[in-house]
């Protein structure tokens, strides 16, 4: 029943926005629906607490540790920011920006995003996950240029075409996958592309096909999570899109892809008996890392600024997950769901500080601590916590993911703190005139819409200093579905 | 050389077009004709698909190749048409390599393709399994003809042709994927290109025009 509402209330929102979406109350429509598939999301985690993993629709969707957690996350993210884009929306309608037309689409659009990613968690087939990764693109393509803008225009094509030929990679992986499991599972029926299905005999799993499966799987999905090399769509479609978008393209969609990922690796791993996929995964992460810190410096734009530390961070995420074991999967875990609370605060703070300032590039910001108090702390404290300043959440996730990479690669330890080092460099440096400089604006007419920054900021506070015990049993027995032993 | 059934040697032939077609794709400059062509090739696919439900009787090959002859030879050609129409985009311009450099580099690509395919052949116990190598060739010939051009229509005929591949690889390793995946596919491919059709009218309204260069402004350090 949750569940069905889960999947059900963002579609039924996308119908509806579709007809209201140009009226004066969409934005709390909008928002109505977000909070009900916020709450149909909490309903079914209590479910799944107390009565453990379950199968949904004649096997098609599952619910287990693992993407129960994002799954409340994605939902929690996807309410807050609706929430953001009430007045953010509203400014950018009276400033001539967007016309009726155009908010009718992005609210519409807005929660069929949500469902796209809901289902692509929660399904249990490696089909409709693939399905419904591609539609998650599709239904942000008119979002990203939404503006209409030429640059917005060129991301958005950027978008479409790199996602759209890498999620083809990942079709060729799943078909290959498929290949393998017919072998051991019959083609009779569907449960040769169910992921508990798989799961089950990954071990009788052609190990040869399985490792090039692999390949295309992670280079497809890869190129949603923003691993470079195939990064390039990610900072354009951030940048130039509305920055509800960027919230939730950075805070959710990377994380969906990443998941998508892991479940692969989970299963070929399986398979293989040999350590090619993490290695893979590690070579991609650490690449990440050490090519966004440099490209960090050379920044104009404050939204391509945290594109580029999305990028970052994903790197980490992945990095730790192809160490794999009990601690770094924990850790990596973390650090999906602080990254994803923080980032998408920061891009809150920072929409109304572009908003204000009339632009996106950061030399002409200065001073938003005398224009709106709220909106330079908001972005000063959110900018700490991703930077992995203590006690926020993402220094103990980064200190989980460090230590552990000490012990088992390393190698890899020195380059991993040199780049969080630069990157701490790059964003700190451009931050601090962007909040304390001299302005001779004057202070903001509105009151922004800061409760969703200082929400997530709290949250990723808490996680910081204290995780709850709920919350880091199901981390850990997520990390053990991963492959921690 | 082991005999081959009339059925087993016309699906061979189907395959070896398919190529043919690939390669016919990689130097056609004239985007009418680049559509046709696709819709030549799904032609192919969905004649074949027919053949192969024929021969192991497996029900959803027929509603799969239903589904082919409706998305990818009547409905996505005849939108392609229009969009053509309607921007009047007749042209490519020259293609970033001169067409006989292509055509080298194409043939390199196929042999790459069935040295790919040949450990996935050998486990493959489908009776099409000589034809693995060929949907490589045809998915890495469409990516290289999306490399290749600069106008955003020929880019996107690439992608529908690298589809093709994708459905062709599914069909002759494993007789295709299960139907839920295959109607989700399909859907995806054609929500894409109605997306396709307004984003073009959108670049074409801010530029006048659908050559890709305009869109090369972006750069990683700004």
């Amino acid at each position: 029943m949750e569940f069905v509402l889960l999947i059900a209330l963002p579609v039924l929102g996308a119908l509806t926005l579709a007809f209201l979406g140009a009226r004066r109350e969409a934005p709390e429509i909008n928002a109505a629906f977000s909070l009900g598939t916020f709450i149909a999301a909490c309903g079914l985690t209590t479910r799944v607490i107390s009565e453990g993993e379950l199968l949904i629709g004649r096997e098609q969707f599952f619910i287990d540790p693992f993407n129960v957690f994002l799954v409340t996350l994605t939902a929690f993210v996807g309410w807050t920011t609706s929430l953001f884009s009430r007045p953010y929306m509203r400014i950018e309608r009276e400033h001539g920006r967007v016309s009726p037309g155009q908010l009718r689409l992005f609210h519409s659009m807005y929660q069929l995003f949500n469902a796209t990613m809901l289902i692509a968690l929660t399904t249990n087939n490696l089909g409709l996950l693939w399905v419904a990764m591609e539609a998650a693109t599709l239904s942000t393509v008119l979002l990203v240029t939404l503006y209409r803008t030429p640059a917005s225009l060129e991301a958005g094509w950027k978008y479409f075409i790199l996602c759209g030929v890498g999620i083809a990679q990942a079709l060729f992986g799943t078909i290959l996958l498929y290949f393998a499991a017919e072998k051991v599972l019959g083609s009779e029926g569907v449960s040769a592309l169910l992921w508990t299905h798989l799961n089950g005999v990954k071990d009788q799993l052609e190990p040869a096909v399985l490792g090039l499966a692999f390949v295309f799987l992670l280079v497809g999905y890869g190129t949603k999570v923003g691993l470079a090399p195939l990064h390039n769509w990610l900072p354009d479609a951030h940048a130039e899109g509305p920055t509800p978008i960027s919230a939730v393209l950075s805070g959710l969609l990377l994380n969906v892809a990443i998941y998508a990922v892991v479940r692969c690796k989970v299963l070929v791993e399986g398979a293989l008996d040999s350590t090619l996929p993490s290695r893979m995964l590690m070579g991609f992460g650490l690449f990440s890392v050490v090519l966004a810190a440099f490209l960090l410096w050379r920044q104009r734009d404050i939204k391509r600024l945290f594109a580029y530390s999305s990028i970052e961070h994903m790197g980490i995420i992945t990095f730790a997950f192809g160490m794999g074991g009990a601690v770094a999967n924990f850790a990596a875990l973390l650090h999906m769901t602080v990254h994803s609370l923080t980032k998408s605060a920061i891009f809150f703070a920072v929409g109304h500080a572009a908003q204000k300032a009339g632009t996106q590039v950061m030399d002409d910001i200065r001073g938003l601590i005398t224009i709106s108090p709220t909106v330079g702390w908001g972005l000063m404290i959110g900018s700490l916590a991703i930077l992995g300043v203590p006690p926020f959440g993402v220094f103990a996730s980064e200190f989980l993911i460090l230590t552990t990479a000490m012990r088992q690669e390393p190698w890899a330890t020195p380059i991993l703190l040199i780049s969080l080092g630069i990157a701490f460099a790059a964003i700190f440096g451009r931050l601090q005139p962007m909040v304390f400089g001299e302005t001779t604006a004057r202070r903001l007419p509105h009151q922004p819409a800061m409760l969703p920054v200082f929400a997530h900021l709290a949250l990723v506070l808490m996680l910081g200093l204290f995780i709850p015990p709920y919350l880091a049993d199901w981390y850990r027995a997520a990390a053990r579905l991963i492959g921690g032993d | 050389m082991e005999h081959l059934t009339l059925d087993l040697q016309l699906l061979n032939a189907f395959a070896a077009l398919l190529l043919l077609l690939s390669f016919a794709m990689l130097s056609q400059r004239r985007i009418v004709s680049l559509v046709n062509l696709l819709a030549l090739q799904g032609a192919l696919l969905c004649a074949a698909t027919l053949l192969l439900a024929w021969r192991t009787g497996e029900q959803h090959l027929y509603f799969s190749a239903l589904l082919t002859l409706a998305l990818k030879v009547v409905f996505l050609p005849w939108l392609l048409h229009r969009l053509i129409r309607r921007l009047g985009v007749y042209w490519d311009t020259e293609p970033l390599l001169n067409v006989p450099f292509t055509m080298l580099v194409g043939v390199l690509v196929v042999v790459f393709a069935f040295g790919l395919a040949q450990p996935i052949a050998e486990l493959a116990s489908t009776a099409t399994r000589n034809a693995i190598g060929i949907a490589i060739a045809v998915i890495l010939l469409a990516f290289l003809t999306m490399i290749t051009r600069r106008k955003a229509m020929s880019q996107v005929v690439g992608f529908l042709s690298m589809e093709n591949g994708l459905f062709f690889g599914a069909m002759s390793a494993t007789y295709g994927m299960p139907m839920i995946v295959e109607l989700g596919i399909a859907l995806d491919v054609l929500v894409a290109m109605l997306v396709l059709g307004v984003f073009f009218f959108q670049i074409r309204e801010q530029f006048d025009s659908l050559d890709l260069h305009h869109l090369e402004t972006l750069k990683e350090d700004q």
